[in-house]
């Protein structure tokens, strides 16, 4: 707190975004650090870092947040910044499941400990602070990827040391491992899956529109359509077509079609993706320049040499940014398919949501968001190396 | 009218953009700041409206500090032209050129006639072009309604920086002429920053080379070319050019004497760079001169290369 | 085609009129759809109040989101916020990887069950797209224009008003779209926090096994997201005009 007290001589040296994250460290110090509930669908009742913690930790934890506050208000370099937003979030995980063995009287299995809003807010905090300095470092896209994958590599380590076991939400994960992973697998297989059927309508079809102009408006604006209709709906209107597929075609049913479950889930997830995909593609080869094809044509290359030579390495970034779009925007859809049978980590949320079982919810949105934002991460990477190896060959 | 002393632009640690730069400007005259891409030309321009906020030094206009003015109210007084125009493309022609009066809180009726006065000293029919967009004209008409929003509230000094950079070589020289005859009529002061020394000598009654943030030389363009300052200025106001600019400065009328010649006559209004023009091509020493079709004398081709050289009798410098 | 196109928009308004005011007159259509004798038409709840419930909850949230995007994007484009604007950024594209459904279950313990939670959802979903485009509007506006309206003596605010927010209303009108558009679809999935909405109707008929309520539930909000969407569309597509020609 002194360090916002403190007089500063000129506003130079104080950090305005830093001042704003540090407010927001500050608010999550005041709410309560850990929720204890005597069972598992019963409201917690919080209590501080002071209350939740023993006080060696308590005061280690208060000390780190002392020096992130400083870090984040001052002007220092950004690796200042980064190191004490990455150090504070680690403490906070790893006292926030030192804080369930606190809580939790011996012997009783029914309590539950939980990260407390608190423990949340502060988190938050650091994961701004660490992100603004990220951000200042302008990390190459290997960089990028190399801090994301320390970062899942910590978290993974983080899972396997046991340090999180006291914690409710892996005690819910504890006594359902084995549909954890098997929802997991369906959930990627839903959202990828979709996205790779998609890529192998989808590309063709943007061709077949770049190359015949009249076509482009009427199946973009299909597409268009498309993509209006609610998720829940679409995928609750697929029901019935498929459901007549299933009784009517020979070896559908074989095939695993059916009216609810996967089926009907997949089919609109590949729907939802066929927009980005096809007007991306058009956009792409549109945005390549003539004199480039000109070029090309004059060397004597064929039209099939010109596309894969020339035309769709040109337009592989813009491609690729339309692939991430569908791939994030699939990942979060593909909780919905839940509703209809089709399994995916959007079971554990509706589920957690019937029970009031929040721990539940997050065992499926977590993961949900987790998976997301490493697609984002590594595509983005993707995209920019791609465009930065375009840009480079341009130069030579 | 307007007066800089000792102006001076720093960012960071780096040299200074513009450096201790003293000049000054009569009423009523256009002054070209000419200088290569990073001369700091167009940051003085930018400092005299406080677009650029000076580290040091003081701009006087009228005598009065700009300091004690603030900025947007600096920048309603002073007309200010940017290369490409800059027109606000979802407002009309007529709403562009009312800009700084509106901001001014003129009543709309007065706007209005100031709006179709400008387009029609413009030589644009008001009734044609007030209510189009600026989408809808060419490159010299954006150009010129530039130029007339510039000068809707009635400003002493017009600031223009790189006016015709976007304009093809024929309607540039059109758009130049047209300038100068608006600004021999207004009598507006004119700061105009550009690279191209063809344009300065064109319009500058003074001109002031630049560089490396430093002001070289300010004079009249036939002194510049006559004394140069330095190797710089010398080099930019062009070896091999020099005779042929100096020539364009003067009217035939100036050259006239007493006498007879043969074969087609040249018009006094004409430059004596065209009289030289039409000697050595039609092979003669000598041309007739008429003013408003009556005969005045005659040019010889002795008294142009006499004019031609630095120091030329009639040019007092 | 324009002629075509606007007609059969116009009838699937007035498709969707007759349809919220008397259900029971397409009993007869919906009726081979269910098993049972189960109910053709949903009856637990009127289909229009539910869609004016729905339409209530997108526009309020919708409109919250965009004054809020809207005032943040022109803050960090403003010199003052600038320093804001890199982070700002990053922190829009990393929300935007937080899926609909996550944001609306985990605001439940906030705000319990109903609304509340899913006005919360759809808020904090819609700012993203409103943020995005405005900040790419905002900072599209070309420099030539931005320098000639300082030049002219505008003040900051004049600038904003009179210069880069109409220049900027064609691509911030489509994040509004993309926003309420998503926010149309999440507000279905809100019922399955007890929102009452279309969802409703769609979940009731998923529970029961009835697939004419999980039609008639997609089919309005589908159509209303088409016309939604269509509005918009238009609406920019005159301010595009207004800009270019």
């Amino acid at each position: 707190m002194s360090v916002l007290a403190a007089p500063v001589a000129s506003s130079r040296r104080v950090d305005r975004l830093g001042v704003l994250i540090a407010l927001v460290a500050i608010l999550g110090a005041i709410l309560p650090f850990a929720l204890f509930r005597a069972n598992r669908i019963v409201p917690g009742e919080g209590g501080g870092i002071a209350a939740a913690l023993p006080p060696a930790e308590a005061a280690l934890l208060g000390l780190a947040l002392l020096c992130f506050l400083a870090a984040a208000v001052l002007r220092v370099p950004a690796a200042v910044k980064l190191a004490a937003g990455a150090a504070l979030l680690a403490l906070a995980c790893l006292l926030v499941g030192r804080s369930a063995g606190f809580l939790t009287p011996p012997g009783n299995s029914f309590a539950r400990v939980a990260p407390g809003s608190g423990f949340w807010t502060l988190s938050f905090a650091a994961l701004l602070l660490a992100a603004d300095a990220l951000v200042r470092l302008r990390l190459p896209p290997l960089g990028r990827v190399a801090v994301l994958v320390l970062a899942l590599a910590l978290l993974g380590l983080l899972l396997w040391s046991g340090a999180w076991d006291g914690l409710s939400l892996l005690k819910e994960y504890g006594t359902r491992t084995e549909r954890f992973w098997a929802e997991g697998r369906r959930h990627v297989a839903l959202a990828f899956g979709s996205v790779a059927a998609a890529c192998l309508l989808g590309l063709p079809l943007g061709l077949l529109c770049h190359r015949v102009g009249r076509l482009r408006a009427g199946v973009l604006s299909v597409l268009n359509i498309l993509q209006t209709v609610p998720s829940i709906a679409l995928f609750g209107l697929l029901i019935g077509p498929l459901a007549w597929v299933a009784a009517n075609v020979p070896g559908a049913r074989a095939l695993g079609i059916s009216g609810i479950g996967a089926a009907p889930a997949f089919v609109a997830l590949v729907g939802y993706s066929l927009l980005p995909i096809v007007s991306n593609t058009v956009v792409g080869l549109a945005g390549v320049s003539r004199s480039v094809v000109e070029a090309a044509r004059g060397m004597g290359m064929r039209r099939s040499q010109r596309l894969f030579r020339v035309e769709l390495p040109l337009a592989a970034p813009v491609v690729l940014t339309g692939i991430r779009i569908v791939l994030v925007q699939n990942i979060g859809i593909a909780t919905v398919a839940a509703l209809i049978g089709g399994g995916g980590f959007g079971v554990f949320v509706f589920q957690g949501v019937g029970q009031t079982a929040m721990d539940l919810v997050l065992l499926g949105a977590a993961p949900t968001v987790l998976l997301a934002f490493t697609a984002a991460v590594l595509l983005d990477a993707a995209v920019e190396a791609l465009s930065g190896s375009n840009r480079r060959k341009a130069e030579r | 009218m307007i007066r800089v002393e000792n102006l001076t632009k720093r960012y960071g640690d780096s040299p200074p953009v513009v450096d201790d730069l003293s000049m000054e400007v009569a009423a009523g005259e256009i002054c070209a700041v000419v200088g290569t891409s990073g001369s700091g030309k167009t940051t003085l321009l930018r400092m005299i409206n406080r677009l650029v906020e000076p580290s040091a030094g003081r701009v006087l206009i009228a005598g009065e500090n700009t300091r004690g003015l603030r900025g947007h109210e600096l920048r309603r007084r002073i007309g200010y032209v940017i290369q490409g125009h800059g027109l606000f493309p979802h407002w009309s022609v007529a709403q562009n050129i009312g800009t700084v009066p509106r901001l001014l809180g003129w009543k709309p009726a007065e706007i209005k006639a100031r709006v179709d006065e400008l387009l029609g000293l413009f030589g644009m029919e008001p009734a044609a072009f007030r209510d189009r967009r600026p989408a809808e004209l060419s490159g010299g008409q954006q150009q010129r309604v530039g130029v007339a929003r510039a000068l809707a509230a009635r400003p002493d000094l017009l600031l223009m920086d790189e006016p015709f950079g976007a304009l093809d070589p024929v309607i540039r020289g059109r758009a130049q002429d047209e300038l100068a005859a608006v600004q021999a009529r207004l009598g507006t002061t004119i700061m105009l920053v550009t690279h191209d020394m063809e344009e300065a000598v064109r319009l500058g009654h003074r001109i002031a080379v630049m560089d490396g943030g430093r002001l070289l030389q300010c004079a009249s363009p036939a002194e510049m070319m006559a004394r140069p300052a330095t190797p710089f200025v010398e080099a930019l106001v062009g070896g091999a050019e020099r005779p042929f600019r100096l020539l364009s400065l003067e009217r035939v009328e100036a050259a006239v004497e007493a006498g007879e010649a043969d074969g087609p006559p040249i018009d006094a209004e004409a430059s004596l760079r065209d009289a030289l023009s039409a000697c050595l091509w039609s092979g003669r020493d000598a041309l007739p001169v008429e003013r408003e079709g009556r005969r005045i004398g005659r040019v010889t081709l002795a008294a142009l290369r006499h004019r031609a050289a630095p120091g030329g009798a009639g040019r007092a410098a | 085609m324009r002629l075509l196109g606007a007609a059969w928009r116009i009838a699937l308004l007035l498709g969707l009129g007759v349809f919220l005011a008397r259900p029971d007159l397409f009993a007869p259509i919906f009726a081979p759809l269910t098993r049972f004798d189960a109910p053709a038409i949903y009856d637990g709840t009127s289909l229009l109040s539910l869609t004016l419930n729905h339409l209530a909850l997108t526009f309020a949230a919708t409109l919250a989101a965009s004054a809020l995007a809207l005032g943040l994007a022109v803050l960090v484009t403003r010199p003052a916020g600038a320093e804001f604007l890199p982070f700002s950024r990053a922190l829009a594209n990393a929300g935007q990887t937080f899926p609909p459904v996550a944001v609306l279950a985990l605001t439940v313990p906030l705000l319990g069950f109903g609304a509340a939670p899913t006005f919360l959802a759809l808020f904090l979903y819609g700012l993203l797209p409103v943020f995005e485009n405005a900040l790419a509007g905002l900072s599209g506006v070309s420099p030539g224009v931005s320098e000639a309206a300082r030049g002219s003596g505008m003040t900051g605010l004049q600038r904003l008003r009179l210069v880069e927010l109409p220049l900027a209303a064609p691509v911030i009108l489509a994040g509004i779209r993309l926003s309420a558009i998503v926010s149309l679809g999440t507000a279905t999935v809100g019922s399955t926090v007890a929102a009452k909405t279309l969802g409703e109707v769609v979940i009731a008929g998923l529970l029961s096994g009835n697939t004419a309520f999980v039609l008639q539930g997609g089919l309005i909000v589908a159509a209303l997201a088409i016309l939604i969407n269509d509005a918009f569309l238009w609406v920019e597509g005159r301010l595009r005009a207004r800009l270019a020609s």
